[in-house]
């Protein structure tokens, strides 16, 4: 993750710091992403090693963070997950699958509007825990479900 | 096809209860939850269905002039309603095509259509006819393409035409019909009701309603394998299971099936392109 | 170049519901094929979403999003009749983008 950010997301934690440089176009949305994709969080294997690379160490449970998915997925190729985050300046969601064998599934990061909201459809390999990981105002926060997957018998 | 005979007796309850399929419900699973969270699961699976990536690729090929006879479908192709009429024509198959002679499912009439419209050549088509993998067949996107054209239309196969009604009667009986190295006929599973498969409720095709559930989804976009399938593979899919040889594709055996399943549903509302286990 | 995306964005009261379907065979690189081959990984790496050009969602995924994926996000500040566009690029460096306005 970029340095720079890093060290601004963690540091005082005043939105006004973080907004004030998205204003003074320090921080470019557009810039900082383009295709610099997070290789090792996206290859580690441990979810542990996983929620460090991605800064989430730490995360606090938060009820203003809230993840909807099934109890049971009748099928763990696409199961839903709906991530909502009412957390003030929420620009970063992430949603890892804690049994898979590459934990983090994806990251997302919001400005310019954009909500602490995201919908995906995961693989998820077996029943396990489903984490989303949320970052507002330098903080890290966390919210988690368990998905069962069943085994189908017939198609149809 | 009329030739078809029935190799013995047509299974009675007696040697339903050797077939060893789960009637009992005791094995600690709230069947009832599950059901209600998988039809759950379903409805929000529904709302951005990759099916509708398939009708894209399907709109495409209809229109697009192709085959050694550089014709498109749009221009050549009756589906029963007129020639590139779209609208409510999957739902009024299988229906009797003069120019075929012969009573024909919607990929069946479509796959005519590419060989007799287009030059295309069926050996080609049924060399790869259902999508595997990272493959999609044209045919599959071209059912999806028509059948997303009858979404939310009754079925309307013309019952009254004495070849359906032929065609639907040789289904009836081929459901009947026990062969293969398990002695299975689709009645051994879908010929009473309250069967399971795991977690899977086996429809009873012999009612309406459970005819229609084997009808109103496909073609279908199929989360396992992340592959569109119709309903052609799904008669081929239940004859592998079955432990039988497969069908020939498109051939009247499937043909006479899907009369049988489709016209018991008539009436009731086609929801395809739909999304699958 | 890859197949089109189906892009819905409609506005909510004062919230804009961005939904978008990618046509993407998703390969985890683990998956083994017929053959008992592994298919090599193709996933698509990042995605970003642009109201009117402006970017308001930076996205990163792994292949562990599911095949043809459906992502869903929500923009304040929208209205009908805006621009929203959705691009992604894969591990191969193939890329996609479409456009949709904002109904």
């Amino acid at each position: 993750m970029d340095l720079l950010r890093r060290t601004v997301l963690k540091g005082a934690g005043a939105s006004g710091v973080l907004a004030g440089l998205l204003a003074a176009g320090v921080l470019k949305p557009t810039l900082a992403y383009a295709n610099d994709w997070n290789k090792a969080a996206f290859e580690a294997k441990d979810f542990d090693v996983a929620l460090k690379t991605i800064g989430a160490e730490g995360a606090a449970a938060n009820a203003a963070l809230v993840m909807k998915a099934p109890e049971i997925a009748e099928n763990g190729a696409v199961v839903p997950i709906d991530v909502t985050s009412t957390i003030p300046n929420t620009t970063y969601i992430a949603i890892l699958v804690k049994k898979n064998p590459f934990p983090l599934s994806s990251s997302f990061e919001f400005a310019n509007g954009a909500t602490g909201d995201v919908s995906v459809r995961l693989k998820v390999a077996e029943t396990s825990v489903i984490q989303a990981i949320a970052k507002a105002d330098g903080k890290v926060y966390s919210a988690q479900k368990e998905v069962k997957v069943t085994v189908g018998g017939c198609g149809g | 096809m009329k030739q078809l005979r029935i190799i013995g007796a047509v299974c009675t309850a007696a040697t339903l209860a050797t077939t060893g399929l789960a009637f009992a419900q005791s094995d600690g699973v709230d069947h009832a939850k599950a059901d209600a969270e998988f039809a759950k699961f379903r409805a929000e699976m529904e709302d951005s269905n990759p099916a509708e990536l398939f009708e894209l690729k399907g709109e495409e090929l209809w229109k697009t002039k192709r085959g050694p006879k550089n014709v498109s479908l749009a221009e050549s192709c009756d589906l029963g309603q007129g020639v590139g009429k779209l609208e409510g024509a999957y739902v009024k198959m299988p229906r009797y095509f003069a120019d075929a002679d012969k009573v024909m499912d919607a990929e069946r009439r479509i796959v005519w259509c590419m060989t007799e419209k287009q030059g295309f050549k069926y050996a080609d088509i049924a060399k790869q006819p259902f999508a595997k993998g990272n493959f999609t067949p044209d045919i599959t996107s071209l059912v999806t393409f028509v059948a997303g054209h009858s979404r939310n239309m009754k079925f309307a196969i013309p019952m009254n035409d004495p070849k359906v009604k032929e065609a639907w009667e040789i289904g009836k009986e081929i459901t009947a019909y026990r062969a293969g190295p398990y002695d299975f006929a689709c009645n051994t599973c879908h010929g009473s009701d309250g069967k399971r498969i795991r977690m899977q409720n086996l429809p009873n095709l012999s009612t309406q309603e459970g005819a229609y559930k084997g009808v109103f989804g496909w073609p279908g976009y199929r989360m396992t394998g992340g592959v569109m399938l119709t309903s052609q593979w799904r008669m081929n899919d239940c004859f592998r299971q079955q432990r039988f040889p497969a069908p020939k594709y498109a051939s009247d055996t499937v043909t006479y099936l899907l009369t049988y399943m489709t016209g018991t549903s008539n009436g009731l509302l086609y929801k395809g392109p739909g999304i699958k286990r | 170049m890859a197949d089109p995306m189906k892009i819905r964005a409609q506005m909510k009261g004062d919230v804009c519901e961005v939904r978008v379907l990618m046509s993407h065979p998703m390969e985890t690189g683990q998956r083994k094929d017929g053959d008992g081959k592994t298919v090599p990984a193709h996933h698509i790496q990042t995605l970003t979403v642009a109201l009117n050009g402006k970017t308001v969602v930076s996205g990163q995924t792994g292949g562990s999003v599911s095949r043809n994926p459906v992502f869903g996000f929500k923009v304040k500040g929208a209205k009908a009749g805006d621009k929203v566009a959705v691009s992604w690029v894969d591990n191969k460096g193939d890329k996609r983008t479409d456009e949709t306005t904002v109904a």
